[in-house]
């Protein structure tokens, strides 16, 4: 769903990654395309307004930490925000300890409140519950088929009886008691915000059943005005949650981010497919990194500016821009990384890691025999490890307690990863401005 | 030693990447196959009375004032071109105002941008500090984002005429097909409404209640029926008992959803094979729909070769800027709005109307 505006974020600071500094028209650069970005988004103006605000305060306002370069400050910063914006925890239901639990659905025309009924009736169902679907809708036509249609789909039975909405979602709450069904699902008519007379009607049912979750539920594809009708849903019903529909479509969502902050509900449900199990509760911690593109990238940055030493990070990151990275600085990286903790909890935390190496069996007693190999070499064997022929290897196979083989294995390793970095630009001889551009930012956010 | 190259890629990643890497792609897109034939079919519906057969025969009303439709949507506008004409001197303040205004209107950054840069030139063009002034250049910018075109519904002289009404889902089709029987009932036509949403459970049943209600002819299938099968014999009834108009309603689809593009691409070569005559291919669009709106009508716009832009749901807040941006770039016009409920609440739609509704300053409603 948000996968154009984690598009658009990256390019924005795929620009400014590689830079060591940000001049604050750069920064005020950046801070407007992240504005068009989100407006794109369809989040509201008046939200992006505070949050590039935000940003703004977090980066110019505070001193930048001397671990992380400007442009991972305003990328944090940014993260920061989203996940503010997008709020914490996920939904975690509690049921009404006399039941049923009554769920009160309600929205505007056509952003599939009769579907989403049946989808949150066969989620409860798999949740281990017995729910009975209410139909109270009896404005449009055809609503109330429409939902038995989908009660058998979802093996959940439907009540509705003509004329009064209230008295039906009423009935239906009884009716619940009476045959036994421990969560009752209402779904209601269609309405515009300013619709007062409707306004009115759904509150009238809402005081008479007292539901113990009230969900709005908000088309994905909503524009500018979702914040106002979700407003005036919330003042009108109190409402519990929304419930966000259509997210198979390719609209960028960003309406779900201006309801959360304005309205201050989280998103509970979203709803993903036209079959009725494509729902499920929604995660907005995960959903603002993947917003991001990022993984888990930002504790990693905060691990990162905890443990490592600047000082040694910077002089490595210097000699692999210089393609001077030898042993010797491969050791001392080596011991920074080993201080954030296991690898592999390290690299489950980076992005865009190939699965076969995020699952691969990483050996941590692996490391501390490359770091006895490394240690056993001369400074100079560490300088220019060509110079390692068969009888300096079998004395340092000695002198680290293994055998020549391994330490073959660890110049080979040690030469292909050489070859490696210069094929990116990070160590060749002569890189071209960009990439050593890029490696300078890099070698900042590795401090 | 496969531990080993594991460790020096890591520390590869970690030294050269280091900490940043942000995945392409990395959020997997949530891809759901289409629906099967099985998940389609369901249970027979049982059909039930009509909620209100009382309005089945059409009256002719006057059309809703466009001013009364677009409603909420004015408030903004109004405020803001209130400030500019009462004399108020053009600073960024008044500019920034303006463009937070286009904004929350969902007409897009660059359609905003363009708008502002347009009245940005004539404003000093003029060599004018006068609000009067830029609320003129802003009327003028806006009105020149409409195309320049006949926005009639078309009929073919040679009966019958097809209209194949297309969107997302919850877009307000049915009710507007219902709407459009009406008008077309009260212009003196014989209608016949073809029930090709096969998908929705009892899209049939809200269409033919609309049918009893403005007196027109109805085709439905069963459920879970070929949509085209629905078409081509709502056109075969059409020719045979001579009515002026088939009106199809098709199933609403997210325009992500390739299987169902193409089906649409069938339903309209359907649509247009002898007896028919295909002259109108309507795009509904929500008002409220921000601007995924836009690419909505490019893939429709791809798939169907839509004639014309419905605007629907116009009557709430919503101010329907992204149809606005989807006729300025399809150059396909907005030929209706709807706003209201009421079966005459479908007004066929007149740009200069819509500026004047949405602009105007003095009326107090």
């Amino acid at each position: 769903m948000f996968d154009n505006l984690a598009d658009r974020f990256e390019e924005i600071f795929t620009r400014i990654r590689g830079k060591g500094r940000l001049s604050e028209a750069e920064v005020d650069s950046v801070l407007r395309e992240i504005r068009v970005a989100l407006i794109e988004a369809d989040v509201n103006v008046g939200v992006v307004r505070s949050f590039v605000e935000r940003v703004r305060e977090s980066t110019v306002g505070e001193e930048l930490r001397r671990s992380l370069s400007p442009a991972q400050h305003v990328i944090k910063a940014v993260n920061g925000e989203l996940t503010r914006v997008l709020g914490g925890d996920h939904l975690k239901i509690t049921y009404a300890s006399r039941p049923p639990t009554v769920v009160l659905m309600a929205g505007l025309q056509g952003v599939g409140k009769t579907t989403a009924a049946a989808k949150l009736a066969l989620w409860f169902r798999h949740q281990g519950r017995n729910p009975l679907l209410v139909g109270a809708d009896l404005q449009r036509p055809a609503a109330v088929e429409q939902l038995r249609v989908l009660g058998v789909q979802a093996g959940v039975p439907v009540f509705s009886v003509d004329g009064d909405p209230v008295k039906t979602a009423l009935s239906g709450t009884e009716e619940a008691r009476r045959i036994g069904r421990d969560v009752v699902i209402v779904d209601t008519a269609g309405r515009l915000s300013i619709d007062q007379e409707l306004m009115d009607e759904v509150r009238h049912i809402s005081e008479t059943i007292s539901p113990n979750y009230t969900f709005l539920v908000v088309d994905a594809m909503i524009g500018q005005d979702a914040v106002n009708s979700a407003k005036v849903f919330n003042e009108t019903l109190a409402l519990d949650g929304i419930i966000l529909t259509k997210l198979d479509g390719d609209a960028r969502g960003g309406a779900a981010l201006s309801v959360r902050h304005v309205v201050g509900k989280p998103i509970s449900f979203v709803s993903t497919g036209e079959k009725l199990a494509d729902f499920d509760l929604f995660y907005p911690d995960r959903m603002a990194n993947r917003i991001l593109g990022m993984g888990d990238v930002l504790t990693l940055i905060e691990q990162a500016e905890r443990t490592l030493d600047k000082e040694v990070a910077e002089k490595g990151a210097k000699k692999l821009k210089g393609g001077k990275f030898d042993l010797e600085d491969f050791l001392e990286q080596m011991q920074q990384v080993k201080k954030m903790g296991p690898l592999k909890g390290v690299l489950s935390m980076l992005p865009g890691i190939p699965k076969e190496i995020r699952n691969a069996d990483i050996n941590e007693g692996e490391l501390v025999k490359v770091e006895a190999i490394i240690s056993s070499m001369t400074k100079a064997e560490r300088a220019n490890p060509d110079m390692i022929d068969g009888s300096r290897r079998i004395r340092i196979a000695r002198g680290a307690g293994t055998t020549t083989n391994a330490v073959g294995t660890l110049l080979k390793q040690f030469k292909d990863m050489q070859k490696m970095m210069r094929s990116m630009g990070m160590g060749g001889p002569s890189p071209t401005k960009r990439s050593a551009n890029r490696a300078n930012g890099k070698k900042r956010k590795r401090r | 030693m496969m531990t080993l190259t594991v460790i020096a890629i890591v520390l590869l990643v970690l030294l050269a990447s280091t900490i940043y890497v942000v995945a392409r792609g990395h959020a997997k897109r949530l891809t759901s196959s289409g629906p099967s034939a099985m998940t389609r079919a369901f249970e027979e519906i049982v059909s039930r009375e009509p909620a209100d057969p009382g309005e089945s025969a059409v009256e002719v009303l006057p059309a809703a004032d466009m001013r009364r439709g677009v409603g909420r949507a004015r408030s903004a506008f109004r405020k803001l071109f209130s400030t500019m004409l009462s004399g108020s001197a053009v600073n960024q303040r008044l500019w920034d105002d303006l463009e937070e205004t286009l904004l929350l209107s969902d007409l897009g950054m660059e359609l905003t941008s363009w708008v502002i840069d347009g009245a940005k030139k004539q404003v000093e063009a003029a060599n004018s500090v006068d609000g009067t002034t830029l609320a003129e250049a802003v009327r003028q910018q806006l009105r020149s984002l409409f195309v320049d075109s006949d926005r009639d519904l078309e009929f073919s002289d040679i009966a019958p005429t097809v209209w194949l009404i297309v969107g997302v889902n919850g877009v307000g089709k049915t009710t507007s097909i219902g709407k459009l029987a009406a008008m077309a009932g009260a212009d003196g036509k014989r209608v016949v409404l073809a029930a090709a949403d096969t998908f929705r459970a009892a899209a049939a049943d809200q269409l033919q209640m609309w049918a009893e209600r403005t007196g027109a002819d109805i085709v439905r299938s069963v459920p879970g029926a070929d949509p085209s099968s629905v078409v081509y014999d709502s056109i075969q009834r059409a020719a045979a008992r001579g009515y002026d108009l088939v009106i199809a309603d098709t199933a609403g689809r997210l325009h992500t959803k390739s299987n169902l593009m193409d089906e649409l691409r069938k339903l309209r070569r359907t649509a247009e094979r002898e007896p028919a005559h295909l002259t109108e291919v309507l795009l509904v669009l929500d008002a409220t729909t921000g601007q995924n709106g836009l690419i909505q009508a490019r893939e429709f716009a791809k798939a169907a070769g839509i004639t014309g832009l419905v605007l629907t749901k116009l009557d709430g807040s919503a101010k329907g800027g992204i149809a606005l941006a989807a006729e300025r770039e399809l150059g396909v016009p907005i030929k209706l709005v709807g706003v209201g409920e009421k079966v005459t609440d479908l007004i066929l739609f007149s740009p200069d109307e819509f500026l004047d509704a949405l602009l105007e300053v003095e009326d107090e409603e």
